[in-house]
């Protein structure tokens, strides 16, 4: 028997062999000489994919630019794209002669990738989206915010119409990199723009490419922004009705809107429709409440020759401003020259206690009218809320009919259903409390009111305020109430300060007592006889016209009265 | 009643236009004062020089008389009311049209200097904003509410005092939060309004000239995600302010025995104590929230001269401090921070 190895199977294979091998690979491979970069095989899948690409070519030489470049740059690595496919290739070194270029085919990984990073663009963009339009509840910053982020992320101009109300429109507009813009456009000319009235009208959205981009008005976008390629007209879903409609344009002829920017478009109006009809629905609530609040805020003072009056409310609720406690001023009557105040509190708060000092203050007013003294005021208030109220309902007040004496004096009569008993401050700094009492109002049928009669020399002010400032609670504790000392203490150095100037420092005093926010609701009025020189705190100048406008006057960075 | 018989100036260049102004806020004489602001205008004084050359200087005036204990609380009072209606003057005498967007200027909650901010609001409206004027002590929600109403384009915050600076933080992030950007300005945010940027401000101005001048320019600026700055101080700063009662508390029971004198205050006095301790606590506090002692140790400063003024020693207030030191032991940024105002003190 033979017992040598088989001879046949050489140590070298067989360049039949070496080439079937190589077009077995899914690799594209080309072999090339070192010296010249002549391709001195390529495998099949190099040929399908290279077409034109031969033995014996040079790779300097070739349909593949990146290739051509990277062999004369001597570079290891080329990406190109060829006819649509995404390219990479690594350079091998095959001995000393020879080398290799291993060229494979990306283009599914990266769409693959592309696919991705849209996909997470358009998300972070959502995420941004819904942020932001949460935010506010004002309807202008919404249309506002809508226009940035779709000029940011959409287009190159993005156009919110609002539905016309009164037959205008109001509009935004933003191109990428300029300023907003916005205005009033008449109702008519929303036409002009192919599908508009479509979209404000409630229709589904048309499919950009069947916008006839060359019927776009002048007034849509600025001049200069260029031809306009592709227009996006979306709706923007409401409450069962559009809350507006977003107008998209990209610049440039060849511009389209393809399906997946569509649809990106509509999700985005969706959000921006849901956030600007919240805001609607806010305006039309906060317009609401202003007209019924208007009736139940303090009213404004009248400054009646030689007496200063100064009111001062803070609600313990902030959304709605009104709340429990109440003054009102009613003017000179035909048979009586006097000015009547009340500063009263009625129990409860929230908007149901406001509706009871609505009824109040007009029952006040009509018992005015008819010229009853302030005791009178008070026994017939408390039959008229006995006789009304289905259930129990407290009030305490103070009712101060106030007039002038002789040599710059003020006379106040004065009567209390059960309120704190207002405070005097003399212009030397003493204080006292108007001598009277009295029994809470609309709890029992007979009540007992002793009235009082003070006067008030020049520069004396009697200070009307409700149990909120001297129950607030803080201090070193935070639990402690600030009381009517206190409150004697601050008057005391208040001596000589115009009226104004004392309410403020006494709602400053509580503001820092109470070290945050005051939890009840505070009123005060300060009624005083003016010093000699004489101050018209009130009388001159700008109105207050905010809620909150103050006419604050603070110096000082804090309370100290050390001796 | 003193009746002025001299002729008001014409000029802010009159020799001694600046002590007359003074002399009339200080005697409550409203007519003589708001006579001079209107014949500097009606002789062509432009009225942001008036505001802030006369008016505000003086008040700033009024402060350091305050502070030397040469006027009284009242009078400071009456001078800023006359101040305000000075002011007031000046802005039914400049009617300007706006052709710029909407402001809201308001004080931080709790800060009740208003004059040096609506002077601010005086001197935007001149230049061609519409401004809204919420004025002094300005809760956040009430702000928010303003801010969802109206859709300002900016809020411009003032702050005049360095411990309502967590509150006058929480308000930037509110304002933020529902897009609207924040100028901040006023001496509470520091030196140059240093602190401002650390509280999330889009922009801050150390006086009215320069905010207007900022809103003039870029504006508005891109805002970020107001979270990103949502949250500052750290446990230290949280211990303080949800002890501040206690820690007080403890200071003033230790204190008859470490300040003897303390043992014959009147109920006043001993009021004021409490009360200038609870500063001693809240300026602390806010100097770790921004993380930043010099404001403790101006503080300390600024406090001592109060009280030279009013003939306390400055001995008392290095107690104060020193009580303050004992019981904060364990927390060593607040310890830093009063060693450094101790050190104040005893320079």
């Amino acid at each position: 028997m033979d017992t040598r190895l088989p001879a046949a199977p050489a140590l070298v294979p067989a360049p039949a062999l070496l080439r079937a091998a190589l077009d077995a690979a899914g690799e594209a491979v080309l072999l090339c000489t070192a010296a010249d970069h002549t391709i001195v095989l390529l495998n099949a899948a190099a040929a399908a994919l290279l077409p034109g690409l031969r033995a014996g070519s040079t790779t300097t030489h070739g349909p593949l630019a990146g290739l051509a470049r990277a062999t004369a740059e001597g570079a290891t690595v080329f990406t190109d794209e060829f006819r649509g496919r995404q390219l990479v290739g690594h350079r091998r070194r095959l001995g000393d002669e020879h080398y290799g270029w291993y060229l494979q085919d990306t283009t599914d990984e990266h769409a693959r990738t592309e696919a991705f990073r849209a996909e997470r663009a358009r998300t972070t963009f959502l995420a941004e989206a819904a942020r932001r339009l949460s935010a506010s509840l004002n309807q202008r910053r919404c249309v506002r915010t809508t226009v940035e982020l779709a000029a940011a992320h959409l287009a190159d101009a993005a156009v919110v119409v609002l539905p016309a109300r009164r037959r205008h429109s109001e509009w935004m507009r933003l191109v990428a990199g300029d300023s907003v813009t916005g205005g009033e456009l008449v109702e008519r000319v929303l036409g002009e723009v192919p599908g508009l009235e479509e979209a404000l009208g409630g229709f589904p959205p048309t499919p950009s490419r069947w916008l006839d981009v060359s019927q776009v008005p002048g007034w849509l976008l600025p001049e200069g922004f260029g031809p306009v390629g592709a227009l996006l007209v979306t709706p923007l879903p409401g409450n069962a009705e559009p809350a507006g409609a977003l107008v998209l344009a990209r610049r440039g002829t060849d511009a389209v809107f393809s399906a997946e920017d569509e649809m990106l478009a509509r999700i985005f109006a969706a959000r921006a429709g849901a956030a600007i009809s919240a805001a609607a629905l806010y305006r039309e609530q906060v317009d609401t409440t202003a007209i019924l609040q208007a009736d139940l805020l303090p009213p404004e003072l009248p400054q009646p020759e030689g007496i200063e009056l100064v009111g001062s409310y803070q609600a313990a609720k902030d959304a709605l401003r009104i709340g429990g406690d109440f003054y009102d001023v009613f003017g000179p009557a035909d048979d009586s020259p006097e000015t009547v105040v009340a500063l009263g509190d009625v129990c409860g708060n929230g908007p149901e206690a406001a509706v009871l000092t609505g009824k109040v203050r007009q029952t006040l007013r009509a018992l005015r009218l008819v010229g009853a003294d302030p005791e009178m005021m008070l026994t017939v208030l408390n039959r008229a809320l006995l006789e009304a109220g289905r259930r129990h309902r407290f009030v305490t007040l103070v009712v101060a009919a106030i007039s002038r004496a002789e040599h710059g004096r003020v006379r106040l009569r004065l009567a209390t259903g059960g309120h704190p008993v207002p405070l005097v401050l003399r212009a030397d700094g003493t204080v006292e409390s108007v001598p009277m009492s009295g029994t809470l109002i609309g709890a029992v049928p007979q009540i007992a009111v002793h009235p009082a009669t003070i006067e008030l020399a020049a520069g004396d002010l009697c200070l009307l305020y409700s149990d909120g400032l001297t129950e607030a609670r803080g201090g070193i504790t935070g639990s402690e109430q600030y009381g009517e000392d206190r409150l004697r203490d601050a008057l005391a150095g208040c001596a000589g300060m115009p009226g104004a100037a004392v309410v403020e420092r006494v709602r400053q005093l509580v503001s820092d007592w109470v070290h945050g926010g005051v939890r009840d609701d505070i009123a005060m009025l300060a009624v005083r006889a003016p010093s000699r020189t004489r101050l018209s705190l009130m009388d001159t100048g700008v109105p207050a016209t905010s809620p909150f406008a103050i006419d604050a006057r603070r110096g000082d960075r804090r309370g100290r009265s050390r001796s | 009643m003193t009746v002025s018989t001299t002729t008001p100036p014409r000029s802010l260049d009159d020799p001694g236009v600046g002590e007359q102004y003074l002399r009339l806020v200080g005697a409550g004489d409203e007519y003589g004062a708001v006579e001079i602001v209107t014949t500097l205008l009606d002789h062509g004084v432009p009225p942001a020089r008036v505001m802030l050359d006369l008016i505000a200087r003086t008040q700033s005036r009024v402060g350091e008389l305050w502070a030397a204990n040469e006027w009284s609380v009242a009078r400071e009072h009456a001078a800023t009311a006359i101040s305000e209606r000075a002011l007031a003057a000046v802005s039914a005498r400049t009617a300007v049209r706006p052709t710029r967007g909407r402001i809201t200027v308001a004080c931080v909650d709790g800060e009740w200097h208003a004059l040096p901010v609506r002077i601010l609001g005086e001197m935007l409206r001149l230049d061609g904003w519409r401004i809204d004027f919420l004025g002094a002590n300005v809760p956040g929600p009430h702000l928010v509410t303003h801010l969802h109403q109206t859709g300002p384009d900016a809020v411009a915050l003032s702050c005049m005092l360095a411990t309502r600076l967590p509150r006058a933080h929480a308000a930037i992030i509110a304002c933020r939060s529902v897009g609207v950007p924040v100028i901040a300005g006023g001496r509470g945010f520091g030196p140059d309004a240093r602190w401002a940027q650390r509280l999330g401000a889009d922009g801050w101005a150390a006086g009215a000239e320069g905010a207007v001048q900022r809103l003039a320019g870029d504006w508005p600026p891109q805002i970020d995600d107001p979270y990103q700055t949502a949250f500052l101080g750290d446990d230290e700063y949280t211990y303080l302010v949800r002890h501040r009662g206690d820690l007080v508390s403890t200071a003033m029971t230790r204190l008859t025995a470490a300040y003897p004198p303390t043992s014959g205050y009147s109920r006043r006095q001993y009021n004021s104590t409490v009360e200038d301790l609870g500063h001693v606590v809240d300026f602390l506090a806010a100097a770790l929230y921004v993380g930043d002692q010099q404001m403790f140790t101006d503080f300390v400063e600024w406090t001592a001269a109060v009280l030279a003024a009013r003939q306390v020693p400055p001995v008392a207030l290095q107690i104060g401090l020193t009580l303050m030191r004992d019981q904060l032991r364990d927390y060593p940024s607040a310890t830093t921070v009063l060693d450094a105002g101790i050190a104040t003190i005893r320079r």
